[in-house]
């Protein structure tokens, strides 16, 4: 058996009539970075928040955070996405409803980045609440003693420590975020994943198609991590080895 | 300065403390013993608020500690607190250490915080080290930046919670020097500690605490001299073989 690769065919006008392939690919590109880089940034904000309320001496706010986490992170991604796009709009006051089926802009967009950060959020929450715990007691308490309000405690003394804890398990996540976005396609996204069945749908090109999605996103997967290594590295600190004891 | 009126504690079923009372008066230096798991920790953190406790009062510079009313992070700026394992930030550099809190708490500008770090910087011999961070220094190092931390807030009184028991033995007096020159200056000192060396020399009265109650509470001659309970005399000779 002979492999034909036809690599020109990602110069070819496509049969979609929207520019040459390369350009479907493309623009799957530019929706898989807005989505993923959108939900980790609601990501990072929502899963610090619930880490953090899992952590508070407040018993009902640390079970609010452990439900969040139980709820998002034992649900299929793919079954969230469903439920965000077509029921969520049903359930909301009528008003709301009818103003995200006909005019929310961008809707699948919109939908795939909010449900993917929430989702993240959850794992990221677990992380950020593992790194907390992972730091001495004690830290707590010489904050406090030095007359730190809580928050202040949290957000100088705490967090600063338990985000250095975390890097390495965040890029994880952050890879993670790449990879499930093509979950989308399922709502309709036009992302990368969805552009490749695309291609492989009007060109027939199996293989080319394939390999340069997959050739995109272990790009995408290297350059996150690389970014997360330098991060780490900036981050540093002399003596301390992780941040614990 | 330091009143503990009746105080009692639990952990859940558990009383760790039963009805302690003692009295700290400004300028003393009470050193507290006992036993590991007697409560020492625990009636030392009730002082400022770091573990609530059930019933009784603790009166600091005449504040309620327990009172809900009470500003605990005020009171707690006020009351300087040096801990077994140091809590240096180690995020922190030593002279950010040293500022974070008089810039954060006391409101003090950068300059102000930074002349007052560098002095008690200076005054525990470390000056050398300002820009190190906390997992650069040896332990006693690290035990004498957080003295200095805690000094740095103008603290009306200090706690000590077993400040050398986890130090290596060489290090031991360069901490207990940098106390006992506090004591001489006439620092309010409740120090929880089994150098009893420190105790002959620097205190004024020696606590023994045993399964959550203050059993002994003695001028330091008296205590050395002649221990009325028991149990603190089996202690004694225990700790003074070594
Ligand atoms: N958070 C806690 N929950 C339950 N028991 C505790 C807790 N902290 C301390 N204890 C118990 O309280 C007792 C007194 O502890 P502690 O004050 O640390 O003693 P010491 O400092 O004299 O060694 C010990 O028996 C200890 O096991
Ligand atoms: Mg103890």
């Amino acid at each position: 058996m002979t492999l034909n690769l036809n690599w020109g065919i990602l110069l070819e006008e496509s049969a979609t009539g929207d520019g040459p392939y390369w350009t479907l690919l493309a623009t799957g590109l530019q929706w898989t970075l807005a989505t993923a880089l959108t939900g980790w940034v609601i990501a990072l904000l929502v899963g610090s928040i619930v880490g953090v309320l899992r952590t508070l001496p407040y018993r009902p706010l640390a079970l609010l955070g452990d439900i969040y986490v139980e709820v998002f992170r034992n649900i299929p991604l793919l079954v969230q996405l469903f439920f965000w796009f077509f029921v969520w709009p049903e359930v909301v006051p009528q008003e709301i409803g009818r103003w995200m089926k006909q005019d929310m802009p961008y809707p699948e967009f919109i939908t795939a980045a909010l449900g993917l950060g929430w989702f993240t959020a959850a794992r990221v929450a677990e992380q950020v609440k593992s790194g907390i715990l992972s730091l001495p007691r004690g830290q707590k308490n010489a904050a406090l003693a030095l007359g730190f309000s809580l928050p202040q405690t949290y957000r100088l003394v705490i967090l600063p420590q338990a985000f250095r804890v975390v890097i390495p398990p965040l890029t994880s996540e952050f890879m993670n975020i790449f990879k499930n976005s093509a979950a989308a396609l399922a709502i309709g996204l036009t992302e990368l994943t969805f552009q490749m069945k695309q291609m492989v749908e009007y060109s027939n090109e199996v293989i080319v198609s394939i390999a340069a999605v997959t050739t995109i996103y272990m790009t995408l997967a290297f350059a996150v991590n690389r970014g997360m290594a330098w991060l780490e590295k900036k981050a540093r600190v002399p003596g301390m080895i992780g941040g614990g004891r | 300065m330091i009143d503990i009126n009746n105080v009692s504690k639990w952990y859940g079923q558990f009383q760790v403390l039963t009805d302690c009372s003692t009295r700290i008066n400004k300028g003393e230096v009470v050193v507290v013993c006992g036993p590991s798991g007697s409560g020492k920790s625990t009636l030392i953190k009730c002082v400022n608020g770091l573990e609530p406790f059930q019933s009784g009062t603790i009166l600091v510079d005449g504040t309620s500690v327990g009172a809900p009313k009470t500003n605990l992070p005020k009171l707690r700026s006020r009351v300087g607190m040096v801990f077994q394992h140091f809590e240096l930030f180690p995020h922190l550099s030593i002279t950010e250490n040293l500022c974070l809190a008089q810039m954060k708490v006391l409101g003090r500008n950068h300059e102000e915080a930074h002349n007052k770090g560098l002095q008690l910087l200076d005054r525990v011999g470390l000056k050398a080290h300002a820009e190190k961070f906390p997992g650069q220094l040896s332990g006693g190092q690290q035990q004498r930046v957080a003295i200095a931390r805690a000094l740095a807030m103008d603290p009306i009184a200090m706690l000590f919670d077993e400040p050398t028991s986890a130090l290596d033995p060489e290090m031991i007096n360069e901490v207990l020097d940098v106390m006992t020159q506090l004591a001489a200056e006439g620092m309010t000192m409740m120090c929880v500690t089994h150098e009893m060396g420190f105790a002959r020399r620097v205190a004024h009265r020696v606590i023994f605490m045993d399964h959550g109650q203050i059993v002994e509470d003695a001028a330091k001659d008296e205590f050395f001299g002649s221990p009325r309970s028991e149990r603190a005399q089996q202690f004694l000779s225990k700790i003074l073989q070594h």
